[in-house]
């Protein structure tokens, strides 16, 4: 099968992903599709390290795995206290500071 | 991509792992500055996990002030040498550039740290607790608000001393968000100063649930645009085959492209390359906080502890248009007819709303923070102009905007009420009167945002909008002066609210600061007023530093 046929895979779920980030109002539902753009990235880079025959983009790929966990330990700390102090993670209800 | 898609077209990896390895060179001595600021954030991390809690506040804040002092002295020790002019180069198998405008935003920023953390240190404010004085960062970031562990926690004294190696790590990352030289390191840089900012930003004292909701808002804004900056970066990478800016700008100008197959194949198909550009700028555009991605920006000034408003502010706005200059100078040379429109329009709308909806504000955090999008746009228009006078007039504009900006909410650190610090507009009315002084650095600082004469903020926006009108963009010029025109009126509004109103019977106090701020401030101001008064000096070290190395 073509590579290039991944790379409009991983747009596909780039783009579910970006949707959801939109649609979803929990704080956590919202992460996990932040994940999922980011693992859409993901299989871009291996697919176009494949396509290319060089091997930029999946060290690349180990790079974002490595700062996609970082991020998972800053976004759950700050979603868990936000969940604990208003037993809540829904975004809509983060509006104490609406004009 | 027919011919890509048969397999005998597909190139082996495995033929690669037939090449000796060699080992990278890393140049120590050009990334010193990197090396030191990260190392000693290691350090302070290690102090956090040994030291008893009474004397770490001091430690930290004796480490973190000398590591950027001798990373500052490091970066002079460069610029005197040569590496801004003659022996600019590209570092670190290719990850980083080390040249003129590298080495004058690190040498702002970590400027702008130091003052920082004297802002950070402030222990005056908060009333004593039983034990020990206390700072603006919560006493246990881990309780909750207005539990039973916060009121053991206040009453113990403890502080969240973590807040230096944090402000390490943010400087770090924005060290080498400027420098970075390929897509990689780029977003790498990226994560590294934005995650650090987003546990400071929940990290307040008083008015913990602002807080945050502050920092939740940044995070998921922030990861969202972080992921549009990677995926562009991966389409990028399939058009060029290669992270490195000056790879891709030789395929850009089609100097690569006929050497292999493959390239000829995806370079031909500029959709790659302008989603991939214009998904990356959005991501940067993003961290400069230019509309229409500016709708964190107001949120998050107002609710992060008003400290780390400053440094945020202050040194977010100058890593984040150091990236933006090198990626659209460097990689995207060959692309500016198509970016140059799409800027355009950005700084005219960015100017235009962040001067408009400021006049409606009525919180004075709020206020400043579409002052800074109005900032973000005049700041555009100099990108816009050509390279040389346009990056040297940006570099001096930062330069001059950050400590104006620094100074400003070190002010408001210091206008309280029992319920922490007094941001409501209303409640500055009379302040003149009560706290001459005080409203007088303010003022200074407002005129400087305003950008009037004998102010860094004059000088600054001359420089711009000159090398705008003369790489031919006028009309944005005249859009950016009647915006200023708009900008001014909120700024003296203000003044005329602090010097000009009686003062109100349950107005707030100007608390009385230690030296930490009192000397951010007495900065703030000097740098102001000389930057207004004696720019020369400064006008030259920028357009010495305007060339990026290729």
């Amino acid at each position: 099968m073509s590579p290039v046929n991944y790379v409009y895979l991983a747009a596909l779920l780039f783009t579910i992903g970006a949707a959801g980030v939109l649609i979803r109002r929990n704080a956590i539902v919202v992460f996990m599709c932040i994940e999922l753009m980011l693992n859409a990235a993901n299989l871009t880079l291996i697919a176009f390290s494949r396509i290319h025959g060089n091997l930029d983009g999946q060290i690349m790929a180990f790079f974002v795995m490595v700062v996609a966990a970082a991020e998972v330990v800053v976004g759950l700390a700050i979603i868990v206290m936000m969940y604990r102090s208003r037993h809540s993670a829904s975004v809509d209800d983060a509006s104490l500071m609406k004009l | 991509m027919s011919a890509v898609a048969t397999a005998g077209t597909v190139p082996s990896l495995w033929t690669l792992a037939a090449e000796p390895l060699e080992a990278p060179k890393i140049e120590y001595g050009q990334l010193s500055p990197v090396i030191i600021v990260l190392g000693v954030a290691v350090l302070g991390i290690l102090l956090e996990a040994f030291l008893p809690r009474r004397v770490r506040y001091g430690a930290q804040l004796v480490v973190t002030a000398l590591g950027l002092v001798s990373a500052f002295a490091a970066v002079l020790g460069l610029a005197v040498t040569g590496h801004a002019t003659t022996k600019r180069a590209v570092v670190g198998m290719g990850a980083l550039a080390v040249d003129g405008p590298t080495l004058f935003l690190q040498g702002t920023i970590l400027l702008v740290g130091l003052v920082s953390v004297f802002v950070f240190a402030e222990r005056r404010l908060e009333p004593k607790s039983q034990t020990a004085h206390v700072d603006s960062f919560a006493a246990q970031p881990a309780a909750v608000p207005g539990g039973e562990g916060e009121r053991e926690a206040n009453a113990a004294g403890w502080t969240t001393t973590e807040v230096y190696p944090l402000l390490l790590f943010a400087v770090g990352g924005m060290l080498l968000f400027p420098a970075a030289n390929d897509l990689l390191t780029l977003f790498i840089a990226l994560e590294v100063f934005s995650l650090p900012l987003y546990l400071l930003c929940a990290l307040a004292r008083r008015r913990r649930l602002l807080s945050q909701e502050s920092a939740v808002k940044y995070f998921l804004l922030g990861a969202f645009s972080s992921a549009f900056l990677l995926f562009g970066a991966a389409l990028i990478y399939g058009y060029a085959g290669t992270f490195a800016y000056s790879g891709i700008a030789r395929v850009i100008g089609n100097a690569d492209r006929q050497t292999t197959a493959v390239l000829a194949e995806t370079a031909g198909s500029d959709a790659l390359l302008l989603i991939g550009g214009a998904l990356v700028v959005m991501g940067l555009l993003f961290k400069v906080g230019a509309v229409p991605f500016h709708m964190w920006t107001p949120d998050v000034y107002q609710g992060a502890p008003t400290p780390v408003t400053g440094f945020m502010a202050a040194a977010t706005k100058v890593a984040a248009f150091g990236a933006l200059l090198r990626l659209l100078y460097v990689a995207l040379e060959g692309l500016r007819w198509d970016w140059r429109p799409v800027m355009w329009g950005v700084a005219i709308v960015t100017m235009i709303a962040g001067a408009v909806i400021a006049i409606t504000q009525t919180d004075v955090k709020r206020l400043l923070a579409y002052s800074s999008i109005a900032h973000a746009g005049f700041l555009l228009a100099g990108v816009i102009a050509t390279e040389g006078r346009g990056v040297s007039s940006v570099l001096f504009y930062l330069g001059a905007y950050s400590f104006v900006t620094l100074g400003a909410f070190a002010v408001i650190t210091l206008v309280r009420d029992a319920g922490g610090e007094a941001t409501h507009l209303s409640k500055w009315a009379g302040l003149g009167r009560r706290s001459p002084l005080l409203a007088t650095a303010f003022s200074v600082f407002l005129l400087a945002f305003a950008g009037i004469p004998a102010t860094s903020g004059f000088i600054g926006k001359f420089a711009v909008f000159a090398a705008a009108a003369e790489g031919g963009a006028t009309p944005l010029v005249v859009v950016g002066v009647i915006a200023s025109a708009i900008a001014a009126f909120f700024y003296i509004r203000v003044m005329v609210l602090m010097f000009f109103s009686e003062p109100k019977a349950d107005g707030p106090t100007v608390a009385v600061p230690s030296v930490w701020t009192t000397s951010a401030i007495a900065i703030g101001v000097v740098v102001t007023l000389v930057l207004g008064v004696f720019p020369q000096y400064f006008l030259d070290l920028a357009s010495q530093a305007g060339v990026f190395v290729r």
